[in-house]
């Protein structure tokens, strides 16, 4: 064997060891990675529920409902109409309140603040909330999203 | 008695060789001059860091990683387990004085310039146990699964998935799903309990057999000063017993704040409630905190979130890779620069913290 075989046998056999060794450390890493990865929860996608009953809220008063596995803010005015919004906050993720004493949607992580149209309108966030439907029954009340 | 320890340490010499460890100890000298003082913080980090430990394994006795759970865990811990409060207490106090001392200790190299070569590695390490004590804190926070912890690990975690590119991924990772609830808990309680100290203890000794192996660094140009003439100490028994004093004063600066100051438990996060006001991050972050408050909201065309952290983040890693561009310290030559660049950084991080805590 001359010198240039066995160069060649020996880059044959470096690549081999090092291509054995990127693929060990993958087969060991893929599952790891994927196993760190939270799985797709298979929830039944809300897309209406019963918030309350109509007299449950007094004028210009809010409350948290659950809105599937996410908070929601359903708001009766002065005028004794509802809204309804997604209660979290579009800047970091808090969850917001009704504020009696303004008239306005707060959230008091940074004294964000939104009118009762869900319109950002003072402290960091950068968008409006989202609004829901609000459809009643009767005496109650479903808020839905809008499609 | 003297006889059977003798014998004991006899033994165990004939088979490791202990008089040459000892030997080594002795030859040991830290070096002794007007900034010596500084030399003690991280001993201090140390003993914070072993208080950790110990009040750490004590409270998992009782505490229970679970969004039903952890909270009543931690009551209980608190109101039935005989010194359940101490203990909580100093866990948490001795947490944030471990973050202090640390930093202080991280000052003091940086403006003594003792990450030159040849203690590069010694500085890396040092970084990487910082950043991990960080996240031990943040991590940390969460488990008694309060209201403040609650809304304060959205928010941190909703900034960090404005990370570009990689931030959804790290988001879904740390909350374990896209939402902060149980899931989260039981992640951040395994990377508390489990990951980091694993990783902190490779670090630390690596660390640790550095500083025996090097000795300590001194000061560049302290030897010109006219008075100074080169004094030492040797570290054992003198430099060792010194740091035992000083570790018992902490001990006792600890009891006081732990007995007199009982961290609060507050109330029960509930996730289908308002965010409380006053949500704000633990001082060591208060900081960045407040300075994405400053930024826009709109810088050119990104956001002013991702640009401040960006911004962090760059700083960051200049900072740690600082050993690696200062060239001046280096080849032993002054550099002010660095003097200039570490007083801005601690004038920013007290005036922002201070602005954070008074707003
Ligand atoms: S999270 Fe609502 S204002 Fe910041």
């Amino acid at each position: 064997m001359n010198e240039k075989e066995r160069e060649s046998k020996r880059l044959f056999l470096k690549s081999i060891l090092y291509g054995s060794l990127t693929a060990l450390s993958a087969a060991i890493l893929y599952p790891i990675f994927k196993f760190l990865k939270p799985p797709q929860q298979t929830e039944v996608e809300v897309s209406s529920i019963k918030a309350a009953n109509v007299n449950d809220l007094e004028k210009d008063s809010g409350i948290i409902v659950r809105f599937g596995n996410k908070p929601a803010i359903l708001i009766r005015n002065a005028n004794g109409d509802f809204k309804a919004f997604s209660a979290t906050c579009t800047h970091l993720d808090c969850t917001v309140q009704y504020r009696k004493d303004k008239g306005i949607i707060w959230c008091a992580c940074h004294n964000g603040q939104y009118d009762l149209n869900g319109r950002n309108i003072g402290g960091p966030p950068p968008r409006p909330l989202e609004e829901f439907r609000v459809v009643i029954k009767g005496e109650e009340i479903f808020i839905s999203k809008n499609v | 008695m003297k006889n059977y320890i003798q014998n004991l340490y006899k033994w165990i010499d004939e088979r490791v060789q202990l008089q040459s460890l000892v030997e080594f100890m002795g030859k040991k000298y830290v070096p002794v001059h007007r900034h010596s003082i500084w030399y003690y913080f991280g001993g201090v980090s140390l003993f914070l860091f072993i208080i950790q430990v110990v009040t750490g394994i004590l409270l998992l006795m009782y505490y229970k990683g679970s969004e039903d759970l952890a909270f009543e865990s931690i009551h209980f811990i608190m109101s039935k387990v005989e010194f359940g409060w101490l203990i909580r207490s100093i866990h948490s106090w001795s947490a944030n004085l471990f973050i202090l001392a640390a930093m202080i200790h991280m000052f003091s190299v940086f403006f003594g310039k003792a990450y030159r070569k040849p203690r590069e590695v010694t500085w890396l390490t040092g970084m990487l146990m910082f950043f991990m004590a960080l996240a031990f804190g943040f991590s940390g926070y969460l488990l008694p699964w309060n209201e403040l912890a609650f809304f304060a690990t959205k928010v941190g975690t909703d900034i960090a998935g404005d990370i570009p590119i990689i931030g959804k991924t790290i988001l879904e990772f740390l909350r374990g799903g896209e939402d902060v609830t149980g899931a989260t808990l039981s992640r951040f309680f395994g990377f508390h309990v489990a990951i980091f100290p694993g990783i902190f203890t490779v670090l630390l000794t690596i660390h640790l057999l550095l500083v025996q192996r090097q000795g300590m660094s001194e000061p560049l140009f302290i030897e010109d000063e006219e008075k100074y003439e080169k004094k030492k100490m040797s570290f054992f028994p003198n430099f060792l017993l010194r740091d035992l004093l000083l570790w018992l004063i902490v001990l006792n600066i600890l009891a006081i704040l732990a007995v007199f100051f009982p961290w609060e438990l507050g109330t029960k996060a509930d996730p289908f409630a308002p965010a409380p006001a006053g949500i704000k991050p633990e001082w060591y972050f208060l900081f960045m905190f407040q300075t994405l408050k400053y930024i826009p909201a709109n810088i050119w065309f990104i956001e002013g979130e991702i640009f401040g952290i960006v911004l962090f983040g760059i700083a960051g890693i200049l900072w740690t890779l600082v050993p690696f561009w200062d060239r001046k310290s280096f080849r032993g030559e002054r550099n002010r620069f660095i003097n200039y660049v570490g007083i801005f950084v601690v004038i920013y991080i007290i005036l922002l913290t201070t602005l954070g805590w008074l707003t």
